[in-house]
């Protein structure tokens, strides 16, 4: 029943804006433009702290261009298009840092003395 | 809506068809955007897992070149630079078919297009350096992972370029009818996709490559 | 005279003469056989000039109905071929003791049970589970096709294309002989150089682009197009678990698709992902391929679960006991399925952290399934039940698949995974599950809806027949091999020393040949209701009594499935509808939108299934062209803006009137 508005057959179309777009794009510039710059100058000593930063900025313009660039938002497609987008978020999830654990733990298990050397090449 | 359109439930109103059926011609809701997007969450997934790989196998160098010998950050925020810069012709041009004008969108889609192969010119000389100097796929692990990754990125650019041309030619056919708006609105999330995608490559492919660990 | 050879090179790649297995006397025989069979067929089809009405009403539709049927057909066709190798497999495990070598050497055994995993799960139990959500899903949301239906026809031919590439492989060549799912290194271009792992990556490529794209398709059908007042929690069981499933496709058979490319970059371009020197890791495809592979299993079984949920309330004469219960553990065990993967491989050795993560949710996993269990349990409480043939299938179903569950949950333990990994017990489970739920669900369903498609329904007792020697030749089979397997026989063997355990396997061989008889009681069956159709004939379009949507019109339906749209008010609709007495509206007809049939998507399957085949054979030349045709011919297919038509109002009336006199008549 949510089908109602586009029960016609002129289906719609997302709504997008001159601003919509500018706001995206200003926003993804600063948010590319830190991240490159940290890493080219060397900002921060701890390489940790620095792949945390760049990854958490890394997410935050994933977000601005869902936003901003894809229009996504709570009721297009009757909220499927963002129930998708969760879903495949939690099994890129799984996938990804799954498969990272699991492999990370049988490395350790298995073949505990190479650990050392392998990320030194 | 039908339940408020029907309230009452007795028996003698079952004897009325409409109860059951709807009179006349139903027109089912369009599924092609809903579709597109779907494919796209299926496509994150083969990302997914070349991220995966390229998580597990990124640091078997195999007594071969590391990430911090091979990549030139300058090249890369270049290549972010055009892709980032064609996102935003792309929207101009969806902002002008949405005025109806075909000149400006055909225009805008040109403009996307060349900043695309721009992308993809810069990728193949980055790639053809790296075999030139013995860096190339079959050297090792981490190697494979990095050109398959950026590589089908690179492909699915490329694709998104032979649909845009298709697409040219069909607006240029047909106008701006209803199912080339359609196909202009998929395309378009096809290759704002394809940016998000490359987010992800700068920052965890190239960005986090370079730093010592 | 170089030039010429590098032509040649360049056409055939390395397919020469010797690919030909003339020299092996099975294969030749087979191959007569085979030949004999087709020209045969070829010349009937001739004969009877069936070939435009097959090209018009079959090959190029894009009728839900018709390509549900087909998918139906290829299943039936390549469960025979699988079937063939494991009575091969079979024979082969009950003589091959001592000093007898068995008939089946090695290399060739090897192949057998590789291509009956790949058959069964992709040619046989992917099509069943597509072909009947193509033909039950539109007509229970009351929908007049599916939501693409070119793409429809596409994803059927996709799928004909990677089994006709399996099947080629029989005779031109040779198949994978690393086990179903070509683990490397074993299946690396080291220790298999030859065609078989490529004939295994291609065939499963091209098809798994066609469930994918079906996968698509059947998702937004079901969110797109359910008539007005169906809401998601007034949908049929059976269609919320297509949902679920399909919604699994699309979410697992892009890992399935990424991993087999890695594998063939691995082969074809040598990069080193898999491989063991220069940075390799083989048990990262093992990690990948089986977090497409658990889902895969559910994709499987979760559209059975809705079949049984169907039946027994049909059967039972009342409403399904826990409609909520059954929705919420069907998307529990969707989400749950990709949480599992590492069961599969606890011996890799992640250690206990890892281990007991995975056991745990393994376990849980089975919370939900047994829920359902219940649920159709409380279904028949107290219910008026008819042992039709279906709840025949469905009841037998229940008392195997809570036997395999539970030697499921015990393989879920790690520690006895230790002991029973890659034993006969694993082999048992989950032919355990697959048969007892997959196969036994399919054959529930054909005979449940095979009145509504046809118009007859099937021969009883020839059903009945069918029923018990599969039900009790799948316990001679499977049962013995627990029995192996605790004593530690391991799988994939082709020749045993130990004298004592011939006995557990010749069980098992009589146990295939009772299952061979079920099989064959189920083609008489075929034939015999097709003979015997009058007096099987269903006029009232819903012979048993149903309560979703399809049993509302006629059996087979038309075209447009419903000439009005109709309006939902609950979940048993069409029961509803008979309870309020609603009358079959006899006038007033008006147009009906339709799609247009097409040859696009078999010219596009065939182009693809000619690329896979160069590439196999490294026809390079080949190869280029067509993929550069099937290009070339998709993106014509898209300037094609002229894809539908409208049937007529005085078409749609003549069939309505046509079926208000049959139901005159059977008053």
């Amino acid at each position: 029943m949510s089908d109602h508005h586009d029960d016609h057959h002129n289906e719609e179309f997302p709504h997008s804006s001159f601003s919509g777009y500018m706001i995206g794009f200003a926003l993804s510039v600063i948010l590319t433009v830190i991240p490159f710059w940290m890493v080219m100058t060397d900002a921060l000593s701890s390489t940790a702290a620095t792949i945390t930063i760049i990854l958490g900025l890394a997410l935050v313009q994933i977000v601005v261009h869902m936003v901003y660039f894809l229009h996504m938002n709570f009721h297009s497609q009757g909220g499927w298009n963002m129930l998708s987008l969760i879903f495949t978020g939690i099994l890129v999830f799984i996938t990804i840092l799954g498969s990272l654990w699991v492999m990370y733990h049988m490395n350790v298990n298995m073949m505990p003395s190479m650990m050392g050397s392998m990320s030194q090449g | 809506m039908s339940d408020t359109t029907v309230t009452a439930n007795t028996n003698q109103d079952a004897a009325e068809p409409s109860r059951f059926l709807v009179p006349g011609e139903y027109h089912v809701p369009q599924g092609t955007l809903l579709g597109f997007w779907i494919y796209l969450m299926s496509d994150c997934l083969i990302f997914a897992s070349l991220f995966a790989c390229y998580g597990v196998l990124g640091r078997n160098y195999a007594g071969g070149p590391s990430g911090a010998d091979i990549f030139e950050l300058p090249l890369v925020a270049l290549n972010t630079t055009f892709l980032l810069i064609s996102s935003i012709t792309y929207g101009f041009a969806v902002l002008q078919m949405q005025r109806n004008k075909l000149k400006g969108t055909m225009l805008w889609l040109v403009v996307t297009a060349v900043f695309g192969a721009a992308f993809i010119s810069v990728e193949l000389y980055e790639f053809i350096g790296l075999i030139h100097e013995g860096a190339g796929p079959e050297r090792s692990a981490f190697l494979s992972s990095f050109f398959t990754l950026v590589g089908t990125h690179g492909l699915h650019v490329t694709f998104g370029l032979v649909w845009m041309v298709t697409l040219l030619f069909q607006l240029k056919k047909h106008g701006l009818i209803h199912e080339n708006k359609r196909r202009v609105f998929c395309l378009s999330m096809f290759w704002h996709f394809l940016d998000v995608v490359w987010i992800g490559v700068f920052t965890f492919v190239y960005l986090m490559g370079v730093l010592p660990s | 005279m170089s030039d010429h050879f590098d032509l040649t090179k360049l056409i055939f790649g390395r397919l020469t003469w010797e690919a030909i297995p003339y020299h092996e006397p099975i294969l030749v025989a087979t191959f007569i056989a085979v030949a004999l069979g087709g020209i045969a067929v070829l010349g009937a089809l001739t004969y009877y000039r069936a070939w435009g009405y097959l090209w018009k009403e079959w090959f190029t539709s894009i009728d839900h109905k018709k390509i549900g049927v087909m998918y139906m057909v290829l299943g039936i066709i390549m469960l025979l071929r699988g079937f063939s190798d494991a009575i091969m497999m079979r024979i082969q495990q009950a003589i091959a003791f001592g000093d007898n070598a068995g008939y089946l050497p090695p290399h060739h055994y090897d192949q057998i049970f590789t291509a009956h995993g790949v058959i069964m799960i992709f040619f046989v139990a992917m099509p069943f589970v597509v072909g009947l959500m193509n033909f039950v899903v539109p007509l229970q949301i009351g929908a007049r096709d599916v939501a693409f239906p070119f793409l429809n026809n596409f994803s059927y031919w996709m799928t004909v294309a990677g089994a006709a590439l399996t099947m080629i492989s029989l005779f031109v060549g040779e198949f994978a002989k690393t086990g179903w799912l070509a683990y490397p290194p074993l299946s690396g271009i080291l220790q298999s150089p030859d065609v078989g792992v490529d004939y295994y990556i291609w065939a499963l490529q091209i098809a798994g682009v066609g469930t994918l794209l079906s996968g698509v398709n059947f998702t937004v059908t079901i969110i797109k197009m359910r008539a007005p007042g169906m809401s998601l929690m007034k949908m049929p069981v059976f269609t919320w678990t297509a949902l679920c499933t399909n919604i699994l496709i699309v979410a697992a058979f892009p890992i399935l698709t990424a991993v087999l490319a890695l594998l063939t970059l691995d082969r074809y371009l040598g990069t080193h992902f898999f491989t063991n020197d220069l940075g390799g890791n083989a048990m990262m495809y093992v990690n990948l391929i089986w977090i497409w592979g658990h889902p895969e299993v559910y994709i499987l079984i979760l559209p059975l679960f809705g079949v049984f949920s169907e039946i027994v309330a049909t059967y039972s004469g009342k409403r399904l006991f826990g409609y909520t219960s059954m929705v919420y553990a069907t998307v529990v065990i969707t989400v749950l399925s990709y949480l599992v993967w590492l069961h599969h491989f606890f011996t890799m050795g992640s250690g206990a952290s890892v281990n007991s993560f995975f056991g745990i949710t393994t376990m849980i996993i089975s919370i939900p399934t047994g829920a359902k269990i219940f649920n159709w349990l409380f279904t028949m409480y107290r219910g008026r039940i008819q042992f039709e043939v279906p709840m025949l299938w469905t009841v037998g179903f229940m008392i195997t698949f809570v036997i395999g569950g539970m030697t499921g949950v015990l393989l879920a333990v790690p520690p006895a995974d230790f002991v029973l990994h890659n034993s006969l017990f694993l082999i048992a489970h989950f032919h355990n599950v697959i048969i007892g739920g997959v196969v036994f669900g399919v054959f529930a369903a054909i005979t449940y809806w095979y009145p509504k498609v046809f118009g007859y329904k099937l021969d009883p007792f020839w059903g009945k027949c069918s029923f018990w020697f599969w039900f009790i030749g799948f316990y001679f089979a499977f049962m013995p091999l627990y029995v192996l397997g605790l004593m530690g026989v391991t799988r994939r063997i082709n020749h045993f020393e130990d004298p004592s355990l011939q006995i557990w396997f010749q069980i098992a061989a009589f146990g295939a040949f009772l299952i061979a008889l079920g099989i064959a009681s189920f083609l008489i069956q075929l034939v015999v209701s097709y003979r015997k159709r009058d007096q099987l004939r269903d006029e009232s379009g819903d012979p048993w009594g149903g309560r979703t949507l399809e049993w509302s019109t006629s059996s087979p339906p038309p075209q447009y499935n419903y000439a009005f749209t109709p309006r939902i008010h609950d979940t048993d609709s069409w029961w509803q509808m008979k309870q309020e007495g609603f009358k079959r509206p006899e006038s007033g007809f008006v147009a009906i939108h339709m799609p247009k049939n097409t040859m696009a998507g078999m010219l596009l399957a065939g182009l693809c299934m000619a690329f896979g085949f160069a590439m196999i054979w490294h026809m390079w030349l080949i190869a280029v062209v067509s993929f550069a045709t099937m290009l070339i011919c998709a993106i014509v297919h898209t300037f094609n803006y002229d894809r539908d038509f409208y049937i007529p109002a005085e078409e749609v009336e003549r069939v309505e009137s046509e079926r208000t006199r049959v139901l005159a008549n059977n008053v």
